[in-house]
């Protein structure tokens, strides 16, 4: 099984919303607080680490971004990844969800024999999830989105469940094909020590646009499908009334009294 | 592809029945319509569908394109991706709008690309600024939101958060046409196989409907806990929700309860949050919850920040006489 991750680095959604700053229109990233592998992508990674135990294989980490991004596939590596690679060029900067797509099909053409590409389910900062979707029609291979569970059955077949909002499907599908994977697929293991010793020591290669021979006029800030109008952040606080009291109980009939007095029980 | 001023919605049915959010679509492409001075069309898929494509016009739909064919009797991402296509190059829409649903999300980005357009997806408002589609949405896990528009205006497409859209009052005197047309589905194009579903119902009220709910987050530290969430649900006829940490704990056994960015939206009347931190992820799928209570022991957690009432204390010794309080309030 030759596999391929798709992989992002984000800000750390796990952060306090206290540290979440915005100005003119963009996030500013908070100091102290490092950007991290997009946690569906690490769900990724973690998916095609439980088919290669079963089966074999390799697994390559794939990145579009700058120098820093290797860090995300280092994560990758560091998890027990074979391989990456970080698709970097000037060219590639501000590249929206549809030409990210297009620059990582390029990229996936370029590897050998691929039977399973895998991305997350959506990127924690705009939660688009059309870079999987777009990547299978540009590849022209087969897509399942939102995979929770991954079986590779006989004859290539593999078997796919995917979350629907009140349980699963299953549906079957030939290799090659493209899957993006959802948080349920469990929690994703952390790095051994063996493994961030091997990641780091891995040479990671850097392919630029002429690696990949993309059209630059599909790809970049140029590109973009969409104009931002203005980022904003919600207008969600409320006036908190704290309850009181001298025991549970007291606290208890004073909260179940306002409940009734609101008209809610 | 000639363009009209159509909005076209891709509808969902079940049983004849059109969809909740099919009717959310109806009622925001109406204004949507109204904007563009062009008219509300609905797309239906499937076999069996000429009721549903009634109802849509009762919903608002000006008139409905039914596309029926035995290879469309059941959900396929293949077979569904290409007849959406297919119809919309024959229809020719300005606007085309799905929910996003186990369906629109699956399918909006392949019909986008094949028809050369940007998705924008599960947008929580859309509308019309001089023929272009401006639409919003939830960004970095709610903690933001993104206005933004379509570079191109030939052709937008763009998916809806369920719940998020007001559909209009049905009214049985509207009147529109219902056509079929036919798209070209072939075998070879259909890759993905749908062996089966399973539905993983949750006793009781549906999160959506219910009126009250008993959320638990990572504060509930176990399986037992979430028990007495389901006493206090119980009793306050409403059901449980949590955030993502105790399913990926394993204290709850299913995903469907799961509320906020990477589960449901809902908007009860009373939302009671025990255990919860309050990260934006899980807010933003019960921020607009009429009243916001917190329970919780750290009286520094952002919850109490987007709670109308708070209590801080230790919800193991707090819940049981509430409960008993309720119980004994209710019976008056």
């Amino acid at each position: 099984m030759n596999i391929v991750v798709c992989v992002k680095q984000v800000l750390d959604p796990e952060m306090p919303t206290e540290k979440f700053r915005l100005k003119d229109n963009q996030v500013i990233s908070p100091e102290g607080i490092p950007l991290v592998i997009n946690p569906c992508d690490a769900q990724a990674v973690e998916a095609a680490l439980r088919v290669k135990e079963k089966h074999g294989g390799k697994i390559t980490a794939i990145t579009v971004g700058t120098d820093e991004s290797k860090e995300v596939v280092r994560r990758a590596l560091a998890m027990g990844a074979d391989e990456g690679i970080i698709l970097t060029d000037d060219a590639f900067a501000g590249s929206d969800s549809l030409a990210t797509a297009y620059i990582l099909a390029q990229a996936i053409q370029k590897i050998d024999a691929v039977d399973l590409v895998l991305c997350g389910r959506e990127a924690a900062d705009w939660s688009m999830g059309i870079v999987g979707p777009v990547l299978a029609e540009r590849l022209n291979l087969p897509l399942i989105t939102l995979a929770k569970n991954i079986e590779l059955l006989d004859n290539n077949i593999l078997k796919v469940e995917r979350i629907i909002p009140d349980g699963y499907q299953v549906f079957e599908v030939s290799l090659p094909a493209v899957l993006t994977v959802s948080n349920e697929i469990g929690l994703p293991r952390l790095p051994t020590g063996m493994g961030i010793i091997n990641a780091v020591r891995k040479e990671i290669p850097v392919w630029s646009n002429q690696d990949i021979n993309t059209d630059v006029s599909l790809i970049g800030a140029n590109a973009e499908g969409l104009k931002l109008l203005s980022l904003s952040m919600p207008e969600r606080e409320r006036k908190c009334e704290i309850v009181g009291g001298e025991t549970p109980d007291e606290v208890a009939g004073n909260l179940a009294g306002k409940l009734r007095v609101a008209g809610v029980i | 592809m000639a363009q009209n001023s159509t909005v076209l919605i891709c509808g969902e049915q079940e049983e004849g029945k059109i969809t909740a959010v099919t009717k959310e679509l109806l009622g925001v492409g109406k204004i949507l319509a109204g904007g563009l001075n062009g008219k509300l069309s609905a797309l239906i898929i499937g076999s069996d569908i000429r009721d549903s494509g009634e109802e849509a016009i009762v919903y608002g739909a000006d008139n409905v394109y039914l596309v029926e064919d035995p290879l469309l009797s059941q959900y396929n991402p293949d077979s569904y991706t290409t007849a959406i296509t297919q119809a919309c190059q024959q229809i020719g829409p300005s606007v085309v709008l799905l929910g996003h649903t186990t369906m629109g999300r699956d399918v909006a980005g392949r019909v986008a690309f094949r028809l050369g357009c940007f998705p924008c997806m599960n947008c929580t408002n859309l509308d019309i600024d001089s023929k272009s589609l401006v639409q919003t949405r939830s960004v970095y896990g709610g903690n933001a939101i993104a206005v933004v528009v379509s570079r191109d205006s030939q052709l937008q497409l763009a998916t809806i958060k369920p719940r998020a859209m007001t559909p209009l009052e049905p009214d049985s005197s509207r009147k529109g046409e219902i056509e079929n047309i036919k798209v070209k589905i072939d075998d070879p194009a259909i890759r993905t196989k749908l062996v089966s579903t399973t539905k993983e119902e949750v006793e009781g009220i549906k999160l959506e409907d219910a009126r009250v709910i008993v959320a638990g987050g990572g504060g509930i530290g176990d399986a037992e806990g979430f028990q007495l969430l389901q006493d206090f649900a119980r009793i306050l006829g409403g059901a449980v929700g949590t955030t993502t940490v105790p399913y990926d704990e394993g204290w709850v056994p299913t995903t469907s309860m799961v509320i906020g960015d990477s589960g449901k939206t809902v908007k009860p009347d009373l939302y009671i949050a025990i255990g919860i931190r309050g990260a934006s992820q899980h807010i933003t799928g019960c921020s607009e919850s009429k009243l916001m209570v917190a329970i919780n022991k750290d009286s520094d957690a952002g919850i109490f920040k987007v709670s109308d009432l708070g209590v801080v204390a230790d919800y193991r010794k707090v819940l049981p006489p509430l409960i008993e309080r309720c119980k004994a309030l209710l019976a008056t």
